[in-house]
């Protein structure tokens, strides 16, 4: 008998064992429909349906997607060097990468926002914004370039940028990190007395996309994490969420997480705009790299300027009015009809949803719930419109489609969910692998969204792709969201670390995408515009080489005469005048990077000779039948030697006859 | 028809069609005559060489880039002779369609249609002699040499030129000039047979 219950004992622990693991929920990670693949499918030859410009994070780099077959179609570079072809390394985009900091070749590239006109995405251009050295660039969208890249004065921690206003009239960039004037030191612990928060706006050429810093506005020394403009009825406002209300400067993870509700800030920045026309915004000291592309030179011009204008926060008490919101909020976001704020309190566990109308009200009938840093707190109970209750854990970003009905990410849980903005009432949640931070919808925080799909943009991969080791992709989904429950369709990887994204229809852009440069047009001051205008010029100990390229020589491709010491520069113009024939030009030794040269391009390679020899170059960008033909010798002589400067391609060689 | 004619004298119809054939030589001048339609893998868009009276017109330049590979000669409007003619004997022809009318000559009409006919086929016979130069006399140093391999584009028609799909065929100004021709040929069996009978 006795026996029989040390069998029992055996038995009940196994039974148990079998009865968990069948009360496990399935997870949903198969969970893709029959018709997925149908929906997803962009044939051979075909163009996608959309354009998905997607944040490189942390490579500080652009991508550029065909949506919805999640194809990567290219990276542009923007804020880090990209030796493939020589941004950040040729003379001519050296100067793009200058800051008030001297030269950094890299940063942590955020947010995507694309043009827009009366609220509608316009396809001209994308505005970026760099994160680390705070900066924001401007991407021209016929020819996929940095045109632009403007950096800001007094601030850091560029993450609240580059959210723009319905117009373009301005791109924003607020503080994550406040921190005091630049130059200016203080013992840390005086946060509270001496570092400062601050917005800047930037103004942008309505015509030419040219951006100038307008103004900034001195606000408390919050870190500012996110914004949106207004839309519609709220188009005069700007919303920015902000969290660290408690002005915490050490373990800023518990420090920063104390106060119950920290704000949006929302701001009234046709009011700012008005009271800058006024010239009530002061001069202030600060430094800052300005750098332009100018395409008809093919050379980017870098000027440091040194003030800019400031409204200081005394002057802001009817611009800016603070918004409680529950626990360090996010994603601030404004629905298609400008009237809903959505406001993610990432440690939240419900999601407050604000009205444009009742915040104006409540500003009008003076209903604050006190000051906070001598600014208005507006009650919260006065300006909201409802809560989402239970929607999820760790909200991040919302974004809309064209039915009211809104998206939001959600971290912990790693979901998207979908609700009704104005019934609040929670429609259908659907899993992310995993942990999902921003989501986008194609023109879905605009006036008018496209609302077939929605990304998510997740932080963890882990076992979603073939396995490359500890360092893996990053991933994202596509999903249908044309009917009344979201449907898993893709998943496809991303390079570097994608955050926020714009998706616009191909139909803005894609007729407007420049195909070659006209030669004619060239006005570098070393392009050679034909092989009788190729040569070799020497300086001192400078020696400038026009160097044409064409199928499938360069000219001149025998150069001698360089002697060691010499800083030899190549300045490569492509002759080609058909559309896909770049050529590239890399040559032994360099230590800098290849080039690659648009058809009517002239781009320029720095190369110092160290030791007498004979150096080797080529083009790199397999051009054609002869491409390997397509080769180059230069002689390398000692120092102080009388080999004189010879050069010349094929008759006009230099050889035994000629001198 | 018939009974408004005089023996000397041209039918309405010969005389009405000679007005527009004319004023459809002088537009011809400022049209394309003749196009050449290459195609390849790698040109999916196809380039085209358009030929007008007075120059070349589409993509020369990138054809001439092209063309270096199989050593032809480069094309360049300067070396055609024809170019700085053509134009006047256009012009030439199409006042002489109008003068037709005005002069109502039968001898003075065949004279005018007899001359269009001569001057499509001497023009044809030219356009073949430069498509056989171009594709024959080759550069001996050409990257590119396929032994017996001519470069000859066809006069009319599609012909494969190793990975070029080359396809000839006449333009709006071209199908002009035909139009006029066969409506020519017609109007003068018109005439002999009015002449036949009034004989």
């Amino acid at each position: 008998m006795k026996k029989q219950y040390y069998k029992l004992l055996y038995i009940l622990p196994v039974m148990a064992a079998l009865n968990l693991t069948s009360c496990k929920p399935k997870t949903a990670s198969t969970a893709t429909s029959g018709d997925a693949a149908q929906k997803v499918y962009v044939a051979p030859g075909q163009h996608d349906e959309l354009y998905g410009f997607v944040s490189g994070g942390f490579s500080g780099q652009l991508s550029v997607y065909g949506i919805p077959s999640g194809r990567l179609l290219k990276v542009l570079p923007v804020f880090s060097q990209n030796p493939e072809n020589g941004y950040g390394y040729s003379e001519e985009t050296l100067p793009m990468l200058n800051t008030s900091h001297g030269f950094v070749p890299y940063d942590d590239l955020h947010h995507v926002q694309i043009s827009q006109t009366n609220g509608e995405a316009d396809g001209r251009w994308v505005f970026v914004n760099g994160n680390n050295t705070p900066r924001v660039a401007r991407i021209d969208l016929t020819t996929f370039k940095t045109a632009e890249i403007i950096e800001l004065p007094n601030s850091a921690g560029n993450h609240s940028s580059p959210f723009i206003t319905e117009n373009t009239e301005y791109v924003v960039a607020g503080t994550r990190f406040s921190v005091p004037d630049d130059g200016v030191e203080y013992p840390i612990h005086t946060y509270k007395d001496n570092f400062k928060g601050t917005i800047s706006f930037i103004s942008v050429d309505k015509d030419k996309g040219d951006m100038n810093i307008a103004f900034q506005l001195q606000v408390p020394a919050l870190n500012f994490d996110l914004s949106h403009t207004g839309k519609g009825p709220s188009s005069g406002w700007f919303f920015f969420s902000t969290y660290n209300t408690e002005k915490a400067y050490t373990l800023l993870e518990v420090n920063a997480s104390q106060r119950d509700k920290d704000f949006i800030m929302a701001v009234n920045w046709k009011k700012a705009e008005q009271m800058v026309k006024e010239g009530k915004a002061k001069p202030r000291a600060g430094k800052y790299a300005h750098n332009k592309w100018d395409e008809s030179k093919h050379m980017g011009v870098s000027t440091i300027k040194d003030n800019v204008l400031v409204l200081t926060p005394d002057q802001l008490k009817e611009v800016c009015y603070f918004i409680p919101c529950p626990k360090s909020p996010h994603g601030t976001d404004v629905d298609p009809s400008g009237e809903y704020i959505i406001g993610s309190g990432k440690l939240a566990a419900l999601l407050p949803v604000f009205a444009f109308s009742k915040i104006q009200k409540a500003i009008e009938n003076k209903d604050f719930d006190g000051e906070y840093d001598g600014f208005h707190v507006l009650k919260y109970e006065s300006v909201l419109h409802g809560e989402v209750k239970k929607p999820g854990l760790g909200p991040l970003h919302t974004e809309f489609d064209d039915k009211g009905n809104a998206y939001t990410s959600f971290f912990v849980s790693s979901e998207i969910v979908k609700w009704n903005v104005k019934s609040l009432e929670v429609l259908d949640r659907v899993p992310t692998y995993y942990s999902i931070g921003h989501l986008t919808v194609p023109l879905g925080d605009t006036r008018k969204p496209y609302g077939k799909y929605v990304v998510a943009y997740n932080k963890i991969t882990k076992d979603r792709y073939l396995p490359t080791g500890p360092e893996l992709t990053q991933s994202a989904q596509l999903y249908d969201i044309s009917g009344d429950k979201m449907q898993l369709l893709l998943d496809f990887p991303t390079i570097g670390e994608p955050h926020y994204s714009q998706i616009v229809p191909a139909s803005l852009i894609k007729d407007k995408s420049v195909k070659i440069f006209k030669i004619e047009e060239n006005n570098h001051p070393y392009v050679a515009k034909g092989e009788g205008q190729a040569k070799v010029v020497r300086e001192g100990n400078k020696v400038h080489v026009y160097m044409t390229m064409i199928r499938s020589h360069l000219t001149p491709d025998n150069i001698e005469g360089i002697k060691v010491g010499d800083e030899v520069y190549f300045h490569l113009t492509n002759l080609e005048q058909d559309w896909d024939i770049p050529h590239g030009f890399a040559i032994k030794g360099a230590n800098t990077a290849e080039l690659l040269v648009m058809p009517g391009e002239t781009q320029t390679l720095k190369w110092t000779a160290k030791t007498p020899g004979i150096i080797p170059f080529y083009c790199t960008d397999f051009c054609s039948a002869l491409h390997q033909e397509m080769t180059g010798y230069m002689r390398v002589s000692p120092a102080g030697s009388n080999t004189p400067l010879r050069f010349g391609t094929g008759e006009n060689a230099p050889g035994p006859d000629t001198k | 028809m018939q009974a408004q004619s005089t023996k000397k004298g041209l039918l309405s119809i010969t005389r009405i069609l000679s007005v527009i054939g004319g004023i459809c030589l002088i537009l011809v001048i400022f049209l394309p005559i003749w196009k050449i339609e290459l195609d390849a893998p790698q040109y999916p868009e196809g380039l085209v060489m358009k030929i007008h009276a007075n120059k070349l017109a589409g993509d020369v330049e990138i054809i001439n880039g092209l063309n270096h590979y199989i050593g032809m000669r480069t094309l360049h409007a300067d070396d055609f002779v024809e170019f700085a003619v053509l134009p006047y004997i256009l012009a030439l022809l199409g006042l002489f369609g109008l003068l037709t009318a005005f002069v109502n000559k039968k001898w003075f009409f065949f004279v005018w249609a007899g001359s269009l006919v001569l001057f499509a086929i001497l023009a044809m016979v030219d356009f073949y002699i430069w498509e056989y130069n171009y594709g024959h006399n080759l550069d001996p140093t050409a990257p590119i040499q396929v032994p017996g391999m001519a470069y000859q584009p066809p006069l009319i028609g599609f012909k494969q030129l190793l990975n070029f799909g080359a396809y000839s065929i006449p333009d709006l100004g071209g199908w002009l000039m035909f139009g006029v021709g066969f409506m020519l040929v017609f109007l003068a069996y018109l005439e002999i047979k009015t002449m036949k009978k009034h004989a």
